[in-house]
């Protein structure tokens, strides 16, 4: 998974060609703690169709607030800059990310 | 292993499900814990945890909560990531979403529970867009921002204090009169001295709204039934919570609220099937009372393993026929007529005698009805051929009974 930041968001996820998933977490977060391994193993599966990001949003406050994300877990969808669909909070269960990939793909 | 039969199988890793695995690894019983996401449950999402005896000053809720796990595998407890759907009380399995199957001798539920929402327009569609239950996981986010927190019991005043080493500013706001908080004193006065939190007295909110995040709330005062509109930048909920309990689907007595019904052994209404912290109807819901159910829990899943095993191998499926003493050294007539008891049944080779000791064995003695001491029961192939109950319990009685039932199994 690309680490995206401040600096990155632009032409890792915005400018990106295809469906780029972002994973937003935090090191508090301890539900992000425990699906980030979930993610990992759909990036595995996934990786060769769909761009997987995590974005840390301490230190990337402004940017998270900037894309509507203002709780964690997040799992954002992006294509062509746009935001396509997002799982938030209780909804973000491996299961439901994996279905919203085979969807959008 | 999905498919395995484990001595003990817990479902829920907060506080209560990991105690229940530390004494039940260590007392050497293979135990499966399954928890949906990460071990810790609602107690690794408090921040502060201030009154957990040994730890007064310096532990965090994730913190302790780490120790808990990382002391249940060092027993040799297996934790595996699942959500249980389904409980087969019958075939004594646990299912998860996934499909996976967990065979246990016993089970444990510690489903916990989860923040109550308060069910006000736009808090369902701004969730995680503003709208939070969890301080500690988002708290970040509103750093020199406005927050809002409801709620006036231990956790909104305990996290609202949290939150203002973040927020610019917080504002609580209180159904009750000035000056009146459900959360203990100490919290309250800190809450009360604290420069940047405000407050908004005998008020309720009424909606949330924004532009994709949250933007601001309807504040009703309920005095004058007079409506503020108050920006913001986040709602924080903490109006109590709810029991995990909707799985269940009647498995289990529940009271009228959802909460498990249990007895002090933990015991649910189900035969097996025990019941541990928040998700348990009880007084008090803390890591300390959630721990000491789960300890609770597991001896007692142990001990009814051990009982009900050795019932069933020694008396149910044993081939010759068996008698049964219900009788405890405790009581001084039991002592005295136990040696005629074993003198009678002694005289005859063909049966087996079991004691059973109903100071510590009180639930085979309840299910087959035993209210007096001693009562000798007959078992032939697991069922009742004989029942002999306190005065009737004489070595001449037994001695001429047991005969009469070595007869007809002889012929």
């Amino acid at each position: 998974m690309i680490e995206v930041h401040k600096d990155n968001f632009n032409s890792e996820v915005l400018e990106a060609d295809g469906l780029v998933l972002v994973d937003f977490w935090g090191p508090k977060c301890e539900n992000c703690l425990a699906l980030m391994p979930e993610i990992e193993g759909l990036a595995a599966k996934y990786g060769d169709r769909v761009k997987f990001c995590k974005l840390d949003t301490t230190g990337n406050r402004r940017l998270a607030i900037s894309q509507k994300v203002l709780g964690l877990p997040t799992i954002s969808f992006y294509r062509k800059g746009d935001k396509v669909a997002e799982l938030t909070q209780d909804e973000v269960t491996p299961e439901a990310v994996e279905a919203k990939i085979t969807e959008l793909m | 292993m999905s498919g395995q039969l484990y001595d003990l199988v817990i479902v829920g890793g907060g506080p209560a499900g990991l105690a229940a695995a530390i004494y039940g690894a260590r007392s050497k019983l293979s135990t499966i814990l399954i928890e949906k996401g990460k071990p810790g449950g609602q107690a690794a999402t408090t921040q502060d945890m201030e009154n957990y005896p040994g730890f007064s000053a310096g532990t965090t809720g994730p913190q302790l909560m780490q120790a808990f796990t990382e002391h249940a595998r060092s027993f040799g407890a297996e934790i595996r990531r699942g959500e249980v759907v389904e409980i087969d009380p019958g075939r004594m399995t646990v299912t998860t979403k996934a499909g996976e199957t967990y065979a246990g001798r016993a089970i444990i539920l510690a489903p916990g529970a989860q923040p109550r929402t308060l069910g006000v327009k736009g808090e369902l569609a701004l969730r995680g867009k503003g709208v939070s239950y969890c301080a500690t996981c988002d708290a970040d986010f509103f750093t020199d921002l406005d927050v809002v927190v409801v709620g006036n019991g231990d956790a909104a005043i305990e996290e609202a204090n949290y939150l203002t080493r973040f927020a610019a500013k917080v504002t609580i706001v209180v159904i009750h009169d000035e000056g009146v908080l459900d959360a203990a004193p100490m919290l309250q006065e800190r809450a009360l001295k604290n420069p940047r939190i405000e407050w908004l007295w005998k008020s309720v909110v009424e909606e949330i709204s924004g532009d994709g995040i949250v933007e601001r709330v309807i504040v009703k005062n309920l005095k004058t039934g007079e409506l503020t509109t108050l920006s913001t930048n986040g709602v924080f909920i903490y109006v109590g919570t709810v029991p995990q309990t909707g799985f269940l689907k009647g498995l289990v007595e529940v009271d009228e609220r959802g909460y498990i019904i249990t007895n002090d052994q933990m015991e649910t209404s189900a035969a097996g099937i025990f019941a541990a912290g928040d998700a348990r109807s009880k007084y008090l819901r803390q890591v300390i009372t959630a721990a000491a159910d789960g300890a609770i829990a597991a001896v007692a899943a142990e001990k009814y393993i051990f009982e009900e095993e050795g019932f069933r191998s020694s008396v149910l499926e044993e081939v010759r026929p068996v008698a049964v003493v219900f009788w405890t050294p405790m009581n001084q007539e039991c002592i005295e007529r136990i040696s005629g008891i074993e003198r009678a049944a002694g005289a005859f080779p063909e049966f087996k005698l079991w004691k059973v000791d109903t100071y510590r064995n009180q639930r085979v003695a309840r299910r087959y009805g035993v209210t007096e001491l001693p009562t000798v029961l007959v078992f032939i192939n697991g069922e009742i051929v004989l029942r002999l109950a306190g005065s009737q319990v004489q070595e001449e009685v037994l001695q001429e009974k047991l005969a009469e039932i070595a007869k007809g199994v002889s012929t």
